[in-house]
């Protein structure tokens, strides 16, 4: 069966083919990022702020009828726009797929490539705690 | 009427540039421009063909064999100390130890200094700090008990004197300050500094890490204790860097780490250690940058220190005002006495995203807190985007960066 994470990750890819050059490519990441859902204040504190970003980011997880709902913030636009299509294929699904998805389509639009090493560790630490949760609630519900 | 300042680049500012291959690389199919050079300048032709001859012709372990060629690398490793003891107009090459660079230095001499004091003693820094000069003090202040104290800063980036003054006393037994601001372009006054702290006993050490690019240096004329620098920044090899001491006080000093080189007899019932400079320098040097390092002072002097000065001026001068023009920037640090760093922030964005926009048009720029977390809390800012200026920089360059942050803001807003 293919993982829905993945699904939403190839239709992000095809979205991005259609950008002519990487202008078009950070306006619609800053759009993004505006439009992006914006955590509640009081989450935006030390113990949801994601290390190795040179912007801050910030991460919200919550459990809704076993599907783990995504909600972040970052003080860069840009950051925010990435943190959008991660929202975008991660939050709402089931956190078996999300500990299993493979999410290579940040390769394949080119965000690991663009971004600078250290917000690409950001990235990548973003990215690990989304499944940090993911495996945690998992390991929960193998408990209970 | 005023009329405008005349700045001018230097002339040969072109063939400058051919003397340095990685200018001409393309960055995402854009020609770079590389403005971050208070982060590491680039290296000339000169210092990397010393390397590979050095290499190819010359290399052996030095201080070691009786052969010809652990001679001949010997000559050519205690040639690059004498090199660099005339760098910083030094007394004795005894007083020049080779380090890994300024961090490395100031380890060093934090560390060793360690014994000299005790609970309620004072180490004396500044709030505009990199962390280098931070946080090996904090280790020593933590094994000592000794106190650090923070010097403030004026709003324009400069260095409170006067919080200086108040600051400094006869608890002070170190001060320690950084000669030219990394992330303000900010020149302390570090010959006035020296010689205040001199007259209650403290010991100094200057952070030389961004002097170095910009010119001749006088541990003398400054009259400070310690002068730390890395290569790096001054168109040498990464690994590469001194520490100046003076030698009363190196001798003085207990050994930093111990094994092969920096010993006189070992005997297991004790060892006794090698004079200077090779006490502080145990184990195999890191002998081609020490020789990249030297080429680079050679290349330097081969432009001339006064057109670096010159050059460099000028780009601070052609950047600070075109800079200026653009609404919504606000320059970070405005000391009357300023190296060749622009600090910036553009109003409604995130520095990390002009740097990121930058990045796209081949324009390299720093962006973040420049490793001065505390200077920045002091400032209330996040950080900020800094383009810092070597000498073969063009004042079209800087238009392509004020053209980049018109663009940076024209999609972020």
């Amino acid at each position: 069966m293919t993982n829905p994470i993945d699904v939403i990750g190839s239709e992000i890819q095809a979205e991005f083919e259609m950008f002519g050059d990487w202008m078009e490519k950070y306006e619609y990441l800053i759009e993004l990022g505006k439009s992006l859902p914006i955590i509640a204040e009081t989450y935006k504190d030390e113990a949801h702020l994601i290390k190795g970003c040179q912007s801050r980011v910030w991460l919200h997880a919550e459990l809704q009828k076993g599907k783990i709902d995504f909600t972040a913030d970052s003080d860069a636009i840009i950051t925010k726009g990435i943190i959008a299509l991660m929202v975008r294929a991660l939050s709402g699904q089931n956190p078996k797929d999300i500990v299993t998805s493979k999410l290579d389509f940040i390769d394949q639009i080119g965000l690991k490539e663009h971004l600078s090493p250290t917000r690409s560790n950001g990235l990548v630490s973003m990215i690990k705690q989304m499944k940090y949760y993911a495996i945690a609630i998992e390991s929960q519900n193998v408990r209970s | 009427m005023n009329t405008p300042t005349q700045i001018a680049e230097l002339t040969d500012v072109n063939s400058i540039r051919a003397q340095f291959p990685i200018l001409e690389r393309q960055i995402y199919g854009q020609k770079l421009v590389y403005l971050d050079n208070a982060a590491s300048s680039q290296k000339p032709l000169a210092v990397m063909n010393s390397i590979q001859e050095y290499y190819s012709k010359y290399h052996s372990n030095v201080h070691r064999g009786v052969h010809h060629l652990s001679q001949v690398a010997t000559d050519l490793f205690e040639a690059s100390r004498e090199r660099m003891r005339v760098f910083v107009n030094a007394a004795s090459s005894r007083e020049i130890i080779f380090t890994k660079g300024t961090t490395d230095g100031i380890n060093l001499v934090a560390y060793c200094l360690r014994n000299r004091l005790k609970a309620g003693d004072e180490i004396l820094i500044s709030e505009m700090e990199h962390h280098s000069n931070i946080v090996p003090w904090q280790m020593t202040a933590s094994a000592t008990g000794a106190k650090i104290v923070v010097v403030k800063i004026s709003p324009d980036g400069s260095l409170d004197l006067n919080d200086f003054d108040q600051k400094l006393s006869k608890r002070t037994k170190i001060v320690s300050i950084v000669h030219i601001s990394n992330a303000l372009g900010t020149i302390n006054p570090a010959a006035s500094i020296c010689e205040k702290a001199r007259k209650f006993g403290a010991l100094t050490l200057i952070d030389g890490a961004q002097a170095a690019p910009h010119g001749t240096i006088d541990v003398q004329a400054i009259g400070c204790d310690f002068y730390v620098l890395s290569g790096h920044k001054m168109y040498g090899p990464t690994g590469s860097g001194i520490l100046y001491g003076r030698e009363e006080l190196l001798n003085e000093m207990p050994p930093y780490q111990g094994g092969g080189e920096m010993i006189a007899e070992v005997r297991f019932d004790g060892t006794t250690y090698n004079e200077l400079p090779f006490k502080f320098e145990a184990g195999t040097p890191n002998i081609e940058s020490a020789i990249g390092l030297k080429a680079a002072a050679d290349y330097m002097e081969s432009i001339g220190f006064e057109n670096i000065a010159q050059q460099e001026s000028a780009l601070l001068q052609y950047a600070t005002e075109s800079l200026s023009e653009i609404d919504g920037l606000r320059l970070v640090g405005t000391a009357n006495e300023k190296a060749s760093v622009v600090s910036f922030l553009v109003d409604g964005t995130h520095p990390s995203d002009v740097g990121t926009i930058l990045d796209q048009l081949g324009i390299a720029v720093r962006t973040g807190h420049h490793c001065t977390q505390p200077l920045m809390r002091v400032l209330g800012i996040p950080g900020t985007v800094r383009a810092s200026f070597a000498v073969y920089n063009t004042f079209e360059e800087i238009d392509f960066l004020v053209a980049g942050i018109r663009r940076a803001q024209k999609m972020l807003n």
